[in-house]
């Protein structure tokens, strides 16, 4: 005789650090990510904030060249290897995608916790670079040859630790593809599933497929480094051009890991606030497959100036142009899901507006130095950087924001203060562009990226930009400090569906059970968006 | 704590699923030959660049000992195939001395490895030794991606032998049986993808003229 308790939620199971840092729970998994990627999120972009205050005058403002180049390294392997790839699959996807199929865990439940190890390990052996050895690495987080050969700050150890970062990589996509393959709900099949367990499909064959040609060419760095083996070096027999092939080959997939994830969240999110079904399901679940797929053949567009072929170069021009199809046909469908909808104005609905506008920025200009003619005059420059970020955090990061925002009294059974979240919101809007923007014209004028110093006529709008960082950096600590005292203390209790959502995380109670579910999770009629057979959700 | 209500989702992730067990191994042989892979494309590239001196630097390998380990390894594959043959019809004794004489193999083979590689640094050839130092940027770059490869190649021959230590215990305590031998199943996949792998460095390093 079984004795019938009520449900406790996830946090309730067991206390104490041991009972998290060792849980094989996924939703526990997805919180340690959660809590270290916001760590280093903050970290990095303290940097980012420095590197703006020393772009403020022309000149030395703050710190010496030297010291900027470090900066500048140690801001993008944060932000690259331990904020952006892992963060929406690693958090959201960890924390979703078994809940969104309809099942209690991942396939592999311990190999989930050995990534999270793995990151932490490798978070670490990053960091240790500030501490130990000839200081942190000076080469841009490319790693390009033969500087990266050649210098002699501590290359080794932040090379090694991005190869093992990749290991953790590796694992959380196989475990994902197994878990899609093996754990759907009975009657969900791949065309009911939603449009985010799609695109962490697609990007988990990314992570395994591409992780590891970068795994073994920063190993040649390495053993170049260590054994004086003429592999890329051209002074000893190497050849310079190989190691940028091997390291883009990863390097622009790598791109796709962090972007498909944020079409995914923006794909749930949608229906949710337009109470309709999303436009076009299969274009977009398909588009993501296309994308994952063609992403491995523009690699060359990162080095056209670098020494190819024209012929080469061509080729890789026009299947960088290929991409912006599929990628369009997500924009087209997310769009058209907002016309006719009923439309609820939250917080995470203006993320996703701010995503879908700040991604076509980024789009479009990734189009322009994707074109051969207009890229010999902007590589380099800060078009390049502003492009980039614009993709990166005005894209992903602010997916992600709203993926926090929208999933957030899912995770923690609370609400935040939703006025403060809108103010945030503003700040991080105006923010963000007011930082990016001037990037893109001083990079047309011509500034190059990756000096601390620049000419005096581009002052003004290297000005405005640090201004910019300035409201950014405000936005975010807002927003980070009301999402904390949300769950704290401060945050009303919410049902088990806020925002009258229909994939099956709203079924069940909030915070989740240990096991997810409390009962048999009911699918919609037809696909996953059928809001017209919604099924009903007793409290 | 007891908190059942009855209610058991039928797709637990907790459950155990021997297709899941195989698809994870599968998907991580992928990794391994795309890390390889890697490798080779550097093979490639340093070959077309410098064929006359990756020719001559073959010469210097000993083809009848690689001759032997590639025998060695295929024999190895065949057993690890019988054993799991054994073991799905019930055979558990004869699974384990399949896997032992499978893993015996593979201390041949490391140990002729130990004799090739001792013999190449004896003569001062590993990278960052004085001969080394002295090639030309062709012949160096060959003994380079020579220790490098077979070198990751021997260490995944070790954790393959691992491996199957694990597994021959767990068939000898009976946890593995006709009804639950993924574990059986998965050494062999790795050890087929470790043998396959010298396929193909076998030719590249010591045959190809």
């Amino acid at each position: 005789m079984t004795t019938v308790l009520p449900y406790v939620n996830f946090f309730q199971t067991k206390k104490g650090i041991f009972s998290w840092i060792f849980s094989v729970d996924h939703k526990r998994i997805a919180l340690l990510y959660l809590y270290s990627i916001l760590i280093f999120f903050l970290a990095g972009a303290t940097l980012g904030v420095l590197m703006r205050l020393e772009l403020l005058n022309p000149g030395k403002d703050i710190m010496e060249a030297q010291t900027y180049n470090q900066v500048f390294t140690m801001h993008g392997v944060i932000m690259i290897f331990l904020f952006i790839i892992p963060s929406i699959p690693a958090v959201f996807g960890n924390f979703f995608l078994p809940i969104l199929l309809g099942t209690d865990d991942v396939a592999f439940p311990r190999l989930n916790l050995l990534s999270w190890w793995i990151y932490i390990i490798g978070a670490l052996m990053a960091l240790s670079t500030l501490l130990f050895g000839d200081g942190p690495a000076d080469t841009g987080w490319t790693f390009y040859a033969p500087y990266s050969v050649k210098t002699g700050t501590n290359v080794t150890m932040s090379v090694l630790a991005a190869f093992v970062i990749g290991f953790s990589s590796i694992l959380t996509g196989l475990n994902f593809i197994v878990t899609i393959h093996r754990l759907r709900t009975p009657g969900m099949n791949f065309l009911r599933m939603p449009l985010f367990v799609w695109s962490l499909y697609a990007t988990s064959w990314i992570q395994l497929l591409a992780t590891p040609i970068i795994g073994i060419t920063l190993l040649m760095i390495v053993a170049e480094r260590v054994l004086g083996v003429g592999l890329f070096d051209p002074s000893i027999g190497g050849d310079p051009i190989l190691y940028q092939h091997l390291f883009w080959i990863y390097s622009h997939p790598a791109v796709y890991i962090m972007a498909l994830p944020a079409f995914g969240v923006v794909s749930e999110m949608l229906p949710t606030f337009a109470q309709r079904t999303i436009f076009g399901y299969k274009a977009i679940a398909f588009s993501s497959l296309a994308i994952a797929f063609v992403g491995y053949f523009i690699w060359g567009h990162h080095m056209f100036t670098a020494g190819m072929s024209g012929a080469a170069r061509f080729i890789f021009s026009i299947l960088t142009f290929l991409v912006a199809i599929p990628t369009a046909i997500k924009v087209f469908n997310w769009v058209a899901t907002l016309y006719k909808g009923s439309i609820n104005v939250q917080v995470p609905l203006l993320y996703v507006l701010a995503f879908i506008f700040q991604f076509m920025i980024g789009g479009f200009t990734g189009l322009v130095v994707g074109a051969l003619a207009s890229d010999i005059h902007l590589h380099d420059t800060y078009f390049v950087v502003g492009h980039f970020h614009y993709v990166m955090f005005g894209g992903t990061g602010f997916a992600f924001f709203g993926a926090l925002h929208y999933w957030y009294p899912k995770i923690w059974g609370k609400m935040y203060n939703k006025v403060v979240a809108n103010v945030a919101f503003v700040l991080l809007f105006i923010g963000f562009n007011t930082l990016y923007f001037p990037m893109l014209v001083v990079g047309l004028m011509g500034m190059p990226r990756r000096y601390y110093d620049y000419l005096p006529e581009f002052h003004l709008p290297n000005m405005i930009s640090t201004y910019g960082s300035w409201i950014l950096a405000t936005g975010i600590l807002l927003m980070v400090g009301n999402l904390i005292a949300g769950f704290y203390r401060k945050g009303p209790k919410v049902g088990r569906n806020p925002w009258n959502g229909i994939t099956l995380e709203w079924q069940t109670l909030s915070p989740p059970p240990l096991e997810n579910f409390d009962r048999m999770p009911q699918l919609p009629l037809n696909g996953p968006y059928d809001f017209e057979h919604k099924p009903e959700i007793k409290e | 704590m007891e908190h059942t209500t009855g209610f058991v989702l039928p797709n637990s992730g907790h459950n155990r699923d021997d297709e899941s067990s195989r698809m994870g191994m599968w998907l991580f042989l992928f990794t391994e030959l795309l890390l390889f892979g890697g490798l080779f494309i550097v093979y490639m590239v340093y070959r077309m660049l410098n064929h006359e001196a990756f020719l001559l630097s073959s010469f210097e390998l000993n083809v009848t000992m690689g001759t032997v380990n590639t025998v060695v390894l295929l024999v190895s594959s065949m057993t690890v195939a019988m054993s799991i043959t054994a073991v799905q019809r019930g055979n558990n004794a004869l699974s384990a001395k399949l896997l032992a004489i499978t893993l015996g193999l593979s201390l041949v083979f490391l140990v002729i490895k130990y004799f090739e590689w001792s013999a190449k640094i004896h003569h001062g050839l590993f990278p960052g030794m004085d001969l080394y130092k002295a090639l030309p940027k062709g012949e160096s770059l060959f003994f380079f991606l020579y220790f490098i490869m077979t070198g990751l190649h021997a260490l995944h021959i070790i954790i393959g032998a691992v491996l199957m230590g694990v597994t021959i215990y767990r068939t000898k305590k009976g946890l593995i049986n006709s009804d639950n031998y993924t574990l059986t199943e998965n050494t062999g996949l790795y050890w087929h993808l470790v043998d396959l792998i010298w396929i193909y460095l076998f030719p590249l390093f010591y045959l190809i003229h």
